[in-house]
C-alpha cells in the first residue's frame, strides 16, 4: 500500500462523490456466492457477517431463556414452572449472554468488519487466524448448545465450586469445555487485532489520528490476551476436578472454593470491559457524527480507554466482599473500585460536551447513543454503591446486583451494538434501512429496558436475593412490571430483525457515506470492494473533521 | 408470625443500628448520584433540544481550556464519591469486629437447610429465634456447597463456606419477624433455603428456649437421624433418586396402587418405614426402598416420624407447619 502523495489533499476535504460504477469489480458481498466462499472466506467483512449471524442466533437463544425468567417471576410461588428448569433458564441465559453474545458482539462483527478499514488496511495482520477463530468459536458453541439439548446446566454461568463440580447432576462437562473452548476464539481476535494496529496503519496514520473505535478495540484485546489465559486455566481446572476429582477447589479433596472465586473473576471482571469498552468505541463515532462536531477531548478519551482496560485488572475482589476473603483485602479492592469512576466520567462527560453546541440530527444511531448515555452513567454509579463495603454487605446478591449489571450490559454494549448495526449498516450491506421504524424501536427499547429493570434496584433494596424462583408475596408487584418490561423490550428487539432483514431485499440502496460522516470507512463504496479500497485512502489532518470544532481542538492537535 | 405482606414497600424495616446507618449512608449516597447524573440528563436533553440541525442557537466556540476543565470532571466526581467510601469502609470495620461478649450461635448451612444452634443447646432448623439488645455472633459453616446467610433486616450477609467458619455480627434492637435467606445460589431450592428471623424480648427469648426451643429440638434430632440413616438421599429433592418427597406428606391423603387410600399418620408412617412393601403407592413409581425392620431403634424411629411431621411443604418454614 503506497502512500497517496498529496500533502495538501488534506486541506479541501470536499463531499464524497461514489466512484464510477462501470468497470468496477463487485464489492466483497458480490465477488463470489459459494457457499464454499463464504464458509473458507478470509476476508475480514465476510468472517464479520458469519459472526454476525452467529451472535444473533445466541441473543435469541438468550433472550427466550430471559422470557422464560421473567414467566416464571411473575407469580411468587413457582407455581409456573420447577425450581430446577428455571435454574437451568437463569443458567443458560447468563452463559449464552455473557460469552455467546456479549463478548464477542462488538468485537468480533463491527471490530472485525471496520477495524482495517478504519486504519485504511486490506484486512486484518492473519486472515486465517481470523477464520480459524471463527471455528473455534463455533466449537465451543455446539459444546455449550449440546448440554442445552442434554438437559441443561443448573450452576448459574459463574460455575462455582464446589456446586459445580461435586452436587450438580446437570450437563456441566460440555458447558464447562464449550466455555473453555471458545476463550481461545476470543484470545485470537485479540492478538489479531493487536498485531492490525500496530502494523497495518495507512501511511499517515498515527496513533492519535485513529478513531477512538479503534482505542477501545485496541484496548480490549490487551483483556483478551492478559485475562483469558486466567478464565481457561480455572476452566480446565474445573473440569479436571469435576471428572477426575482432583482436588483443587473442593475441599472434600484438599481444594479451596474461595481460589476459583479469585481465578473466575480475575477474568471476569476485566471481561466486564470487554463488553463495554467497544461499546464506549461505538458511542464515540456516532456522537460526533450526528453533532456534526470534533469529538470533545480526543486524547483524553483515547487515554480513558486506556485507563479504564488497566484499573479493570485490580478490581475483581469487589465481587467478594461477603465470600469469605480477608477484611483487609475487601478494603483496598473497594478504595481500588472507586478509581474506575475516573475514566467513567471522562467519556461520559466528553460525549456530553460534544453535543454542546453540535448540529444535532436525532437519527436511530444517535437515539440509541443518548439512550446508552443515560444508561450507562446509572449503570455505573450504582456498582459504585455495590463497590462501597457496608451497602455491599446489605445488596450484594440480591436484585440490586441484576439491575445494576443490566444497566451496564445491556444499556450499555446492547444500545450500543444496536445503535453501531443501523450506523454501519449501510456499510455493511449497502442498504438503507427504514428510519420510522428505526425510531420506533430504539425508543420502545428504551422504555422497556427501564420498566423491567429500575424496579429491581427496588427489589434489592428491599431485599430480594437473586436466582430465587420463589420469592417472597410481597415482591410479587415490582415482579410483575418487571416481567411485562420484558415484553415491551422484546417487541423493541423484534422490529429490528424484521426491518434490517426486510432492507437486505428491498431498502434502499446506500451511497458511500450515508451520514456524511468522517473516518476512513466512509471513503470508499457501501458495501466495500474486497479489498477495501479501490486507491489507497487520504489520512485526514485530524481525526474526527467535522464542521464544527471547538477552540479546544487547537490546543490538543498543535 | 409472617413479615408483613403489604402490597407495595418502598423501603425494608431496620432491626438494627447499624442497619439503619446503612440506611442513612445510601440515602446519601443516592443524592450525590443525583447531583451527578441528572446534569448529564437534562444537558443531554437540552442540547438535543436547542442544537438540533438547523436551529439557530449560537454555536460559538465556548473558548474553555479543555485541559482544566477535563481533570476538574475527572477529580471532583472521584473526590465526592470517595467520601463514601471512607465512610462505608468505617461501618464495615465496625461490622467484622464483634464484642467480647456477644453470644455465639452456631449455623450449619446444607442444600438446603440452615440449622442454628444456640449456647444452651437447642437448636431449630430454617428459623432463628434470638435475643434484641444483646450482641450476637453467628458462627457460620457450610457441609457441602457455598451457602450465605442473609439478614436483610440488620443489611447483613456472610457467606458459609465448606472448610471454613465465617463470621457475622450485630446487636438488634427491635423485635418482629423478618426474612432469613440463602443468598448464594446453591442448587435446585436454593430459593427455599430460609426461613424467619424472629427477634424476640431477652424475657421472651428464655421463654421460647424452655419451650418452643426444646420441641424444636426434637424435630431437628430426628433430621439429623434422618440423614444419617440414609433417607435424606432418596427422599430430598433434587436427589437421583426421585423416591416420593415426605414435605407436608404427615395428615395428607395418600393414593395407594390398590385403589385405597390412607391418611398418613403415625402409625401409617412408623409401618411404612419397617416394611415398605405394604401399602403400594399409586402412581406405578418402581418400590426401591429396603426394609428398616430392625435396623432403627424405637426412639430413633420416634424422632424420625415426630421429622417428617414436622417437615414443612416446600417455600414454608417449619415452624408454620407446627
Amino acid at each position: 500500500m503506497s502512500a497517496s502523495g498529496t500533502i495538501e489533499g488534506a486541506a479541501h476535504r470536499e463531499p464524497h462523490a461514489p466512484e464510477a460504477t462501470i468497470g468496477r469489480k463487485p464489492d466483497y458481498l458480490h465477488a463470489e456466492s459459494t457457499l464454499r466462499s463464504w464458509f473458507l472466506t478470509t476476508d475480514h467483512k465476510r468472517i464479520a457477517l458469519l459472526y454476525l449471524a452467529s451472535i444473533t442466533g445466541f441473543f435469541v437463544i438468550g433472550a427466550l431463556a430471559a422470557g422464560v425468567v421473567r414467566l416464571a417471576l411473575v407469580v411468587p410461588n413457582g407455581a409456573i414452572m420447577t425450581n430446577d428448569t428455571y435454574n437451568k433458564a437463569f443458567t443458560i441465559h447468563g452463559v449464552v449472554m455473557v460469552w455467546f453474545f456479549l463478548i464477542p458482539s462488538i468485537p468480533a462483527t463491527f471490530g472485525n468488519f471496520l477495524i482495517p478499514l478504519m486504519i485504511g488496511a486490506k484486512d486484518l495482520a492473519f486472515p486465517k487466524l481470523n477464520l480459524t477463530s471463527w471455528y473455534v468459536f463455533m466449537a465451543g458453541a455446539l459444546f455449550t448448545l449440546v448440554s442445552v439439548v442434554l438437559g441443561g446446566v443448573d450452576t448459574g454461568w459463574t460455575f462455582y465450586a464446589p456446586l459445580s463440580t461435586a452436587f450438580s447432576n446437570t450437563w456441566v462437562l460440555p458447558a464447562l469445555i464449550g466455555v473453555t473452548i471458545v476463550g481461545f476464539s476470543s484470545i485470537l481476535t485479540g492478538l489479531n487485532f493487536v498485531v492490525t494496529i500496530h502494523t497495518m496503519r495507512a501511511p499517515g496514520m498515527t496513533w492519535f489520528k485513529l478513531p477512538i473505535f479503534v482505542w477501545t478495540h485496541y484496548a480490549t484485546s490487551l483483556i483478551f490476551l492478559l485475562a483469558t489465559p486466567v478464565i481457561t486455566t480455572a476452566l480446565i481446572l474445573l473440569i479436571a476436578e469435576r471428572a477426575f476429582h482432583v482436588g483443587v477447589f473442593d475441599p472434600a479433596f484438599g481444594g479451596d472454593p474461595v481460589l476459583f472465586q479469585h481465578l473466575f473473576w480475575f477474568y471476569s471482571h476485566p471481561a466486564v470491559y470487554i463488553m463495554v469498552l467497544p461499546g464506549m468505541g461505538v458511542i464515540s463515532e456516532i456522537v460526533p457524527a450526528f453533532a456534526r462536531k470534533k469529538l470533545f477531548g480526543y486524547r483524553f478519551v483515547a487515554y480513558a480507554s486506556i485507563g479504564l482496560a488497566s484499573v479493570t485488572f485490580f478490581v475483581w475482589g469487589h465481587h467478594m466482599f461477603v465470600n469469605g476473603q480477608s477484611d483487609l483485602a475487601s478494603l483496598v479492592f473497594s478504595a481500588l473500585s472507586f478509581a474506575v469512576a475516573v475514566p467513567s466520567a471522562v467519556k461520559v462527560y466528553n460525549w456530553t460536551a460534544t453535543i454542546h453546541k453540535g448540529a444535532l440530527r436525532l437519527d436511530t444511531p444517535m437515539l440509541y447513543a443518548m439512550g446508552y448515555i443515560g444508561l450507562f452513567v446509572l449503570g455505573g454509579l450504582t456498582g459504585l454503591y455495590l463497590a462501597t463495603l457496608a451497602i455491599n454487605q446489605h445488596i450484594h446478591a440480591t436484585y440490586f446486583v441484576v439491575a445494576h449489571f443490566h444497566y451496564i450490559m445491556v444499556g450499555g454494549t446492547v444500545l450500543a451494538f444496536l445503535g453501531g448495526l443501523h450506523f454501519w449498516w449501510p456499510k455493511f450491506t449497502g442498504r438503507m434501512y427504514s428510519e420510522p421504524w428505526g425510531r420506533v424501536s430504539a425508543i420502545l427499547i428504551f422504555l422497556g429496558f427501564n420498566v423491567t429493570f429500575f424496579p429491581q434496584f427496588i427489589l434489592g433494596y428491599l431485599g430480594m436475593p437473586r436466582r430465587y424462583a420463589t420469592y417472597p408475596p410481597e415482591f410479587q408487584l415490582l415482579n410483575v412490571l418487571s416481567s411485562a418490561g420484558a415484553t415491551i423490550l422484546a417487541a423493541g428487539y423484534i422490529f429490528p430483525m424484521l426491518y434490517l432483514v426486510y432492507s437486505l431485499w428491498f431498502g434502499r440502496k446506500a451511497p458511500a457515506n450515508p451520514w456524511d460522516a468522517k473516518g476512513l470507512e466512509w471513503e470508499t463504496s457501501s458495501p466495500p470492494p474486497t479489498l477495501n479500497f479501490v486507491s489507497p485512502p487520504e489520512v485526514p489532518r485530524i481525526p474526527y473533521d467535522y464542521p464544527i470544532q471547538a477552540t479546544e481542538s487547537k490546543d490538543q492537535h498543535r | 408470625m409472617t413479615p408483613d405482606h403489604a402490597a407495595l414497600q418502598l423501603w425494608p424495616v431496620a432491626a438494627s443500628a447499624s442497619a439503619v446507618e446503612a440506611d442513612e449512608l445510601i440515602l446519601a449516597f443516592t443524592v450525590l448520584t443525583l447531583v451527578l447524573t441528572v446534569p448529564v440528563f437534562i444537558a443531554i436533553t437540552w442540547f438535543a433540544l436547542r442544537y438540533r440541525e438547523g436551529s439557530d442557537a449560537d454555536r460559538s466556540p465556548s473558548g474553555i481550556r479543555s485541559n482544566l476543565i477535563e481533570i476538574s470532571w475527572m477529580l471532583i466526581p472521584f473526590l465526592l464519591t470517595l467520601v463514601f467510601f471512607v465512610w462505608g469502609a468505617r461501618l464495615f470495620v465496625d461490622s467484622k469486629n464483634p464484642p467480647p461478649d456477644a453470644m455465639v450461635v452456631e449455623v450449619i448451612g446444607r442444600q438446603w437447610m440452615w440449622k442454628f444452634q444456640h449456647p444452651t443447646g437447642q437448636s431449630e432448623i430454617n428459623d432463628l429465634h434470638l435475643p434484641i439488645g444483646q450482641p450476637i455472633k453467628l458462627r457460620i459453616i457450610s457441609q457441602d456447597v457455598i451457602h450465605a446467610l442473609y439478614l436483610p433486616a440488620v443489611r447483613m450477609q456472610v457467606a458459609a463456606l465448606p472448610d471454613r467458619y465465617t463470621e457475622m455480627w450485630f446487636k438488634a434492637d427491635k423485635v418482629g419477624t423478618f426474612h432469613l435467606y440463602c443468598s448464594e445460589y446453591c442448587g435446585t431450592d436454593h430459593s427455599v433455603m430460609g426461613g424467619k428471623l424472629t427477634l424476640m424480648n431477652p424475657g421472651d427469648y428464655q421463654d421460647w428456649l424452655v419451650h418452643a426451643g426444646a420441641q424444636q429440638g426434637v424435630a431437628a434430632a430426628g433430621r439429623a437421624l434422618y440423614e444419617a440413616y440414609g433417607c435424606a438421599s432418596c427422599h430430598e429433592p433434587g436427589s437421583p433418586v426421585k423416591a416420593p418427597s415426605l414435605a407436608g406428606l404427615y395428615g395428607s391423603k395418600v393414593a395407594l396402587a390398590d385403589g385405597r387410600s390412607v391418611v398418613a399418620d403415625d402409625e401409617w408412617l412408623r409401618q411404612k418405614i419397617l416394611n415398605p412393601n405394604g401399602d403400594k403407592l399409586a402412581g406405578g413409581g418402581k418400590q426401591v426402598m429396603p426394609s428398616f425392620a430392625g435396623r432403627i431403634p424405637e426412639d430413633e424411629l420416634n424422632k424420625i416420624v415426630d421429622f417428617i411431621k414436622a417437615y414443612p411443604r416446600p417455600g414454608q418454614s417449619a415452624e408454620a407447619t407446627r
